[in-house]
C-alpha cells in the first residue's frame, strides 16, 4: 500500500503511523461492531459471548402492545417530520444557493453568512429559542412546529452542497440555452438542474440525516404524540437501558449505512462526470 | 423612476451604464431566489433566538403582574420594611393578580430571589386581608412571620425594574449588594464561572485528543494507495453518519460496570475488580472524541492529500533530517487543516449537551445542560438567554482566533 514517492518517508514513521491508525480506527468502529451483535442476543444483559440468539427485541417493536405502538408511531413521526423538513430545506436551500452563485460577492458573502449560522450557533441555544418563540405561535407539541425548525438547520446543509457544485457549473450553457430559444423555466428543468442534481441530492440526504438524528430541538418542541426516533431512545436511556434500544440503535446504523453509501456513489458519479469531456468541449 | 430610466435607454446609454443596468437586473433576481429562504431562517429559526436572548436583560414579569408594586418598589429606598402605603399597593396588586391568575407567574419570579417565596406568596394571597384595612403589614405578619423579614421585600424591589443587568451578572459570578457595589454572592450560588471554565477545558481536552489521534489516521488515508484510502474512508464515515445517540448508547454499554471494556480489563489482570468507566470525566473524554474525531480526520486529510511528496522529498535530498522535514515542510503546510479540524471540534464541544448528560456525572456537565435546566425546570428565562449568550460568546470568539490563526498560517505558507 506504501506509494513509490513515499518510499522516502522513514520507515519508523511509517510503521508509527500505521499502528497508531490501526487503534484510532479500532477505537472509532469497535463500539458500533459490539453494539449490532448485542441486539441480536436473547439474554437482556448486555454480554458477551452471545449463548443464545434471538429476534425478541426486535419483535418487541412491532406487534400491537402498548410498547411496540409506541416505536412504531416514533417511526412514522421520524419520517413524517424528516421528509417534510427536507423537502422545505432543499428547496429553500437549494433556490438561496443559486441565488447567491448569480449575487455580486459583497452581496454573497454576507447572505453566505447568514445562511450557515443555524450550523454554527449551539444547538441548545437554536432550541430553547424555537421553544420560547414558538410557544408564543401555539407551535410547540406540534408537527408543523418541529417541521420548520428541523427545515431551519438542514437548509444550510442543502445550501452548501448546492453552492460547491454551482462552482465548477459553466454558466455559458445557461446562455447557450437562452440563444437556443428556450424559456428561463426550461433552461433550469432541461440544463441546470440535471447538472446541479447531485448536490441537491447530497444536501437533502444531509439535511434528512440532521432531523432523523435530531434530540436536542424535539425534546422541547415534541409533545408524546410527535416523539421521534432519537427523542425516544433518549428517554429509553435515561430510565434504563433496555435492549430494545440496542435493537433500535442498529436499525438506525443500518439506516446511516444506507445513507452513507447512497452519498458516496453520488459522489462519484459526479466526479465521473466532471472528468468526463464537457459537451462544449470544442468551445475556443 | 421608471420613465426616467426609459427616457435614458431612449438617449442611449454609455455602456457601463448599460452593464451596471444589468447587475442590477441581476441582483434584483438574485435577491428574489434568496430571498425565500432568508426569510424563512429569519422567521424560524434568527427571529425565535432573538427573542429568547432579550430576555437576558428584560425582566418582565413582576412589571406585568404586580404593575403597581413593580412601579412603586423602585422607588423605594430598600431600608427596612417598606411604608404602610407600599404594602397597600402591594396587597391590591396581589388582590388583582390572584384574580387574573397572573400571581402565579410572579411568585415564580421572586422563587428565584429568596427560595421559599413563591409558596409564601401563594399563600399569602389565598388568605389576604382586606387591602383596604389599617395596619396591614401588622396583618400579613400575623398570617406569616416572614412578612417582618426585609429580605423579602428588598426581593420585591430587586425584581421591579423591567431591565436588569443581574442576570449577566450571575453569570459572571457577581450580583449587585444592597449599596449598589457588585459583591459576590455565596459559593453555591457562584457556580456559573467554574461551569464557563469547565465547559472550555472539557472542549480544550477533547480538541487535543482529536488532534493526537487524528493527525496520523489522516496522514495514512492520505498518502495510502487510492484501493486502501477507499475503504479506510468508509471505515471512517461510518461513525460519522451514525446518529450521536447510537454512539453515546454504545458507549454506555461499552463502559459500563458489567460492560466489555471492564470485563477485559479484568480478564486481563489489569485490575481486581470493576472500574468506573461512566458517568465520570474519563466516560466523556472518551465519547466525545469518538464522536468528534471525524471532524478533524477529514479536514486533515483534504488539506494532506494536496500535499505533493515532492517536497519532502526535496527536503530530504538537502539534508534535512525526518523531524526537522517534518516541522519545516509538512507541518506548516497542514496547518490550514489542522486549523479547520481543530476549530469545528471545539466548537462543536462547546455546545455538548446530549452526551455529558447520558455519560458523564453530576461533574462534568457543560454549559448547555445548564441553559436547558434554566429554560425547561425552573423556567428562568434571563438566566438561559444570558448563559446562552457567553455559550455564543465563546463560539464567535474562538472563530475569531481561529480566523486569525488561519490566515496567519496561509501566510507563512505563501
Amino acid at each position: 500500500m506504501i506509494m513509490p514517492a513515499l518510499s522516502v518517508t522513514p520507515r519508523a514513521w511509517r510503521i508509527g503511523a500505521i499502528a497508531l491508525s490501526a487503534l484510532v480506527f479500532a477505537f472509532l468502529i469497535a463500539p458500533i461492531l459490539v453494539i449490532v451483535p448485542l441486539s441480536f442476543s436473547a439474554d437482556p444483559f448486555f454480554s458477551y459471548p452471545i449463548e443464545h440468539w434471538s429476534l425478541r427485541w426486535y419483535a418487541a417493536m412491532v406487534g400491537d402492545d402498548p410498547q411496540a405502538l409506541l416505536w412504531q408511531r416514533a417511526v412514522v413521526n421520524s419520517l413524517i417530520i424528516g421528509l417534510s423538513a427536507t423537502l422545505l430545506a432543499t428547496c429553500l436551500g437549494t433556490l438561496a444557493a443559486i441565488g447567491v452563485w448569480r449575487s455580486p460577492r459583497p452581496l454573497a458573502n454576507a447572505v453566505t453568512a447568514l445562511m450557515i449560522s443555524p450550523i454554527v450557533v449551539p444547538i441548545v441555544v437554536t432550541a430553547i429559542g424555537t421553544y420560547y418563540f414558538y410557544a408564543r405561535l401555539g407551535l410547540v407539541g406540534t408537527y408543523t412546529g418541529l417541521i420548520l425548525a428541523h427545515a431551519a438547520l438542514g437548509a444550510p446543509f442543502v445550501f452548501l452542497t448546492v453552492a460547491a457544485t454551482l462552482a465548477s457549473f459553466d454558466e455559458t450553457l445557461l446562455k447557450a440555452g437562452a440563444i437556443l430559444g428556450a424559456s428561463p423555466a426550461r433552461v433550469f428543468r432541461v440544463i441546470m438542474l440535471p447538472l446541479i442534481l447531485p448536490g441537491v441530492v447530497s444536501g437533502a440526504i444531509f439535511a434528512f440525516a440532521t432531523s432523523w438524528d435530531e434530540v436536542v430541538i424535539a425534546l422541547f418542541l415534541a409533545g408524546p404524540e410527535q416523539h421521534t426516533i432519537p427523542r425516544r431512545m433518549w428517554s429509553g436511556v435515561r430510565d434504563n437501558l433496555s435492549p430494545t434500544i440496542i435493537a433500535a440503535a442498529t436499525l438506525l446504523i443500518a439506516l446511516s449505512i444506507a445513507l452513507m453509501l447512497t452519498l458516496d456513489w453520488l459522489r462519484r458519479r459526479s466526479e465521473r462526470l466532471r472528468l468526463s469531456p464537457p459537451v462544449s468541449a470544442d468551445r475556443p | 423612476m421608471t420613465s426616467r430610466t426609459h427616457d435614458l435607454m431612449r438617449i442611449g446609454l454609455e455602456p457601463t451604464a448599460r452593464a451596471r443596468l444589468r447587475v442590477n437586473r441581476q441582483s434584483v433576481h438574485a435577491l428574489m431566489l434568496i430571498g425565500p429562504c432568508l426569510l424563512f431562517l429569519l422567521i424560524t429559526f434568527a427571529v425565535p433566538i432573538a427573542a429568547m436572548l432579550f430576555r437576558s436583560i428584560e425582566d418582565p414579569e413582576l412589571a406585568d403582574t404586580l404593575p403597581h408594586t413593580a412601579a412603586a418598589f423602585q422607588a423605594w429606598d430598600g431600608v427596612g420594611l417598606p411604608p404602610e402605603n407600599l404594602v397597600r399597593i402591594f396587597a391590591q396588586d396581589v388582590a388583582a393578580a390572584r384574580e387574573t391568575g397572573n400571581i402565579g407567574v410572579a411568585a415564580r419570579r421572586l422563587n428565584f430571589e429568596v427560595p421559599g417565596f413563591r409558596g409564601l406568596l401563594l399563600q399569602t394571597a389565598r388568605d389576604l386581608p382586606d387591602p383596604e384595612a389599617p395596619d396591614l403589614l401588622q396583618r400579613l405578619s400575623e398570617a406569616d412571620a416572614r412578612w417582618q423579614d426585609p429580605l423579602y421585600w428588598r426581593a420585591i424591589k430587586t425584581a421591579a425594574p423591567r431591565f436588569t443587568a443581574r442576570y449577566f451578572l450571575a453569570a459572571a459570578g457577581l450580583q449587585p449588594g444592597s449599596d449598589g457595589a457588585l459583591v459576590q454572592p455565596d459559593p453555591n450560588r457562584r457556580i456559573y464561572p467554574t461551569l464557563l471554565l469547565r465547559t472550555l477545558w472539557i472542549s480544550l481536552v477533547v480538541t487535543v485528543l482529536c488532534t493526537v489521534l487524528g493527525y496520523p489516521v489522516a496522514f495514512l488515508l492520505a498518502t495510502a494507495s487510492t484501493k486502501y484510502s477507499n475503504l479506510l474512508l468508509l471505515l471512517l464515515l461510518l461513525p460519522f453518519w451514525t446518529s450521536l445517540l447510537v454512539r453515546t448508547t454504545a458507549w454506555l454499554v461499552l463502559l459500563q460496570n458489567e460492560g466489555l471494556v471492564n470485563h477485559v480489563l479484568v480478564w486481563a489482570g489489569l485490575f481486581d475488580e470493576p472500574q468506573q468507566l461512566i458517568r465520570n470525566r474519563l466516560g466523556l473524554y472518551v465519547a466525545m472524541t469518538h464522536i468528534l474525531l471525524p471532524f478533524m480526520i477529514l479536514p486533515l486529510f483534504s488539506v494532506m492529500k494536496g500535499i505533493p511528496p515532492v517536497l519532502m522529498r526535496a527536503a530530504y535530498s538537502l539534508g534535512a533530517g525526518p523531524v526537522r522535514a517534518f516541522s519545516r515542510i509538512y507541518l506548516p503546510q497542514t496547518l490550514p487543516g489542522l486549523g479547520a479540524g481543530a476549530l469545528l471540534v471545539f466548537i462543536m464541544s462547546l455546545g455538548y449537551y446530549i452526551t455529558p448528560a447520558l455519560v458523564g456525572g453530576p461533574g462534568d456537565q457543560m454549559l448547555s445542560y445548564f441553559i436547558a435546566e434554566n429554560a425547561s425546570a425552573t423556567l428562568n428565562w434571563g438566566m438561559a438567554a444570558a448563559l446562552s449568550l457567553a455559550l455564543m460568546a465563546c463560539v464567535a470568539v474562538a472563530l475569531v482566533i481561529f480566523a486569525r490563526i488561519g490566515s496567519q498560517a496561509l501566510r507563512l505558507r505563501a
